[in-house]
């Protein structure tokens, strides 16, 4: 069984009378391991997407299950449970709190998973050190550069040692040169095994992944288009 | 997460905005600081007010008066005696349930005079020796007269210090206290010998005055002047205080023989008494022992009910109820001052959300469960709370204080334990019923608005 089952997930909103359809008749499948982008313009419905897997929303209709549950099923508190446990999000504006330091933002998933004090010290640093920020631990966000603050935001997502991690255009408010470094540090971790979903609209970055799930309007496209997914140079 | 976490972000989230909570916090400090201090005041006004009624005999006493015949008895308005000596021999002979009793003659207009000085007493009565305890009397100087003084009807009587300060020189005049035993007053036309003095009653706050006085400098001439003013006030701080001090009693039989006149009573048979005085042997047993004294003075006086009896129950449940009042009405502003302050709490909360969809959204999307933020929202709600209440406790002793300085009033004000565990109680619920909405509010948040909230 594959780690991630989607099937049939559609996402509609209503604006003004109007009907978004943000994600439509989308289902796909994700396995353990796998390095995969979510590729599409602007608008398609990557995000919608992405935060649904992530049960950070739900869908309209269609049902999906991660790691073995079946999360239509699952009350508001375990959907908390499973983005703490199973779940690691690392988002394009970091979201990092900024009253709270290196450290403790990296802390933070292990305040809510009821991890004693010297042990979230203990893993926080690991995670740290795995990011080469061990030496930035009690520095607020805003003292970093972005490609830190985005590193931090991966310990974060690392620390809890989830099933999957969710990259949201993670280098999309980064320079080009940042930006590589960091897609270097996602290569890195798939290696080291971890599942990794990265969401893009850049074909560049797509194209240092495994595979690409590309989504057009709310829909899965059934062929990759391979100019968009940079397979192809333009 | 666990409460001490919770803790630990309230205060540091208070920390972060210090002056904006110490706004928040004086609505609850004020709160919680006026609900102890008016409760100190009252508990200083009733512990005046019961010192008072102590003062007069307490609740045990009951007076036996005159009362006009009842009208279907009227045709035997000839026969009436009044109070007489008889209905006390007969009360202390059959009422076993009182256990003093004593008989009471005053006269209108005495004056006593000493070469240029002048008396007149409120209190200037003929009585036994038992008069002492069932007044709560306590001997100064000398003694009281006793039974053989009575029955011989000597010219001896016992004085209050109003008295003697007034014949004599109060020891604020003099810078020494007289004893005046030994000297001979003249009391309307009758030279008395004092052979006792009461002690001076004041209040425990006078008390407290008057040691302070003392323990100061002697005063320069200029001060003594003024000083000399308020000497007059040393007997009027509160009206029993004063009717205490000027109390002269002289044997009731030298009343009956030597003041007859002026006692009204001229052309009775039997000395006819202004009240009768005793006291309850058991105060549980009030009812059945007037029940008694009352069956006894109906024979005494064959059937005719022209005698009343009161109690200073009513007395009592005055204080009672006036307390209770003031309780009331103290504690409805101080609750409402408290009200307020939640309100104020509720406001920030409020506002403090607002600032924080993001940061609520992110620690959601970390795991934060409904109840993790719906507890650390509530936390800092009561953390405020809390050290606000902490706060106006140490704050009431300050209030206390400068209501004293306002105006100073005659009660020493007592700030109890049991008004500052409520209080503080309050403080607490005030912060869990401020925070419930905010953090309801913040809990429910969508965790992907919260995220997308610019
Ligand atoms: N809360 C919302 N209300 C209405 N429409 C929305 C909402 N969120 C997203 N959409 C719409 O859904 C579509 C997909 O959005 P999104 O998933 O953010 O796209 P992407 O991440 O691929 O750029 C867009 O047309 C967007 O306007
Ligand atoms: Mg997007």
């Amino acid at each position: 069984m594959a780690l991630v089952e989607v099937r049939n997930l559609s996402k509609i909103y209503h604006l003004g009378g109007e009907e978004i359809r943000a994600l439509d008749d989308v289902s796909a499948e994700i396995e353990g391991g796998e390095f995969i982008s979510i590729i599409g313009p602007s608008g398609s419905g990557k995000s919608t997407l992405m935060h649904i897997l992530g049960c950070l929303d739900s869908p309209t209709h269609g049902t999906f299950s991660l790691d073995g549950t079946e999360i239509q099923n699952a009350s508001r508190a375990e959907q908390a449970k499973i983005r703490n446990q199973k779940i690691g999000f690392v988002f394009q504006f970091f979201n990092l709190l900024p009253k709270l330091s290196v450290l403790q933002n990296v802390e933070l998933p292990m305040i809510y998973s009821g991890i004693s004090a010297s042990e979230r010290r203990k893993r926080a640093m690991a995670a740290l050190e795995m990011v080469e920020l061990q030496n930035r631990t009690k520095h607020r966000p805003m003292q970093l550069s972005g490609g830190q603050q985005q590193r931090v935001a991966i310990a974060r997502a690392l620390v809890n040692n989830p099933k999957i991690v969710f990259a949201d255009e993670p280098t999309g408010n980064l320079d080009s040169h940042t930006g590589s470094a960091i897609l270097a540090l996602f290569k890195r971790l798939s290696e080291e095994g971890r599942t990794i979903v990265l969401v893009t609209h850049d074909p560049n970055i797509a194209a240092r992944t495994t595979r690409r799930i590309e989504i057009r309007d709310g829909k899965i496209a059934e062929q990759v288009d391979e100019t968009l997914a940079g397979l192809k140079p333009r | 997460m666990n409460i001490f976490n919770a803790i630990t972000i309230g205060f540091k989230e208070i920390w972060a905005h210090k002056f904006r909570s110490l706004l928040t916090m004086l609505g609850i400090i004020l709160g919680v600081s006026s609900l102890v201090a008016m409760s100190a005041l009252i508990t200083g006004m009733e512990n005046g007010m019961k010192e008072s009624l102590v003062q007069m005999g307490g609740i045990e006493r009951i007076r036996v008066e005159d009362q006009d015949i009842p009208p279907y008895q009227s045709h035997l308005a000839d026969q009436a005696v009044g109070n007489t000596v008889n209905d006390v021999y007969a009360l202390q002979q059959s009422a076993p349930l009182l256990r003093a009793i004593t008989p009471e003659m005053r006269t209108r207009n005495a004056t006593m005079t000493r070469s240029d000085k002048r008396f007149s007493s409120w209190n200037f009565v003929g009585t036994w020796p038992s008069a002492i305890e069932i007044n709560e009397h306590t001997i100064e100087h000398g003694r009281m007269f006793n039974e053989i003084d009575d029955e011989n009807a000597r010219n001896v009587c016992v004085i209050g210090t109003a008295a003697r300060d007034a014949l004599f020189g109060s020891p604020e005049e003099l810078g020494r206290e007289i004893n005046p035993v030994g000297e001979q007053i003249n009391i309307s036309g009758e030279i008395f010998t004092i052979i006792g003095m009461f002690k001076h009653y004041e209040s425990e706050q006078e008390a407290k005055k008057r040691e302070l006085a003392k323990s100061q400098p002697p005063p320069d001439p200029s001060t003594v002047q003024r000083s000399r003013g308020r000497s007059g006030s040393r007997s009027s701080g509160g009206f029993v205080w004063g009717y205490k001090n000027s109390t002269v009693y002289i044997p009731l039989n030298t009343m009956w023989l030597k003041f007859r006149a002026a006692t009204g009573t001229e052309n009775m048979p039997d000395p006819r008494l202004s009240q009768i005085t005793m006291k309850v042997r058991d105060i549980n047993q009030l009812e059945a022992t007037i029940q008694q004294a009352r069956n006894v003075m109906m024979i005494t006086h064959r059937g005719i009910e022209d005698f009343s009896f009161q109690t200073q129950e009513n007395w009592a449940d005055q204080i009672n109820s006036s307390i209770r009042n003031a309780r009331m009405s103290g504690g409805f502003i101080a609750a409402i001052s408290l009200l307020v302050g939640g309100i104020g709490i509720m406001n920030i909360m409020l506002a403090s959300i607002t600032e924080r969809i993001r940061e609520i959204g992110i620690r959601k999307a970390v795991g934060a469960t409904f109840s993790d933020v719906f507890i650390q929202i509530l936390v800092e709600s009561m953390v405020i709370a809390v050290v606000g209440g902490i706060v106006g406790l140490f704050a009431s002793e300050g209030i206390v204080r400068l209501l004293q300085m306002l105006s100073p009033t005659e009660n020493t004000p007592v700030i109890t334990v049991d008004a500052m565990v409520v209080a503080f109680a309050f403080s607490l619920v005030v912060g869990i019923l401020a925070g419930i909405f905010p953090a309801m509010k913040a809990a429910k948040l969508d965790p992907i608005q919260a995220l997308r909230y610019e």
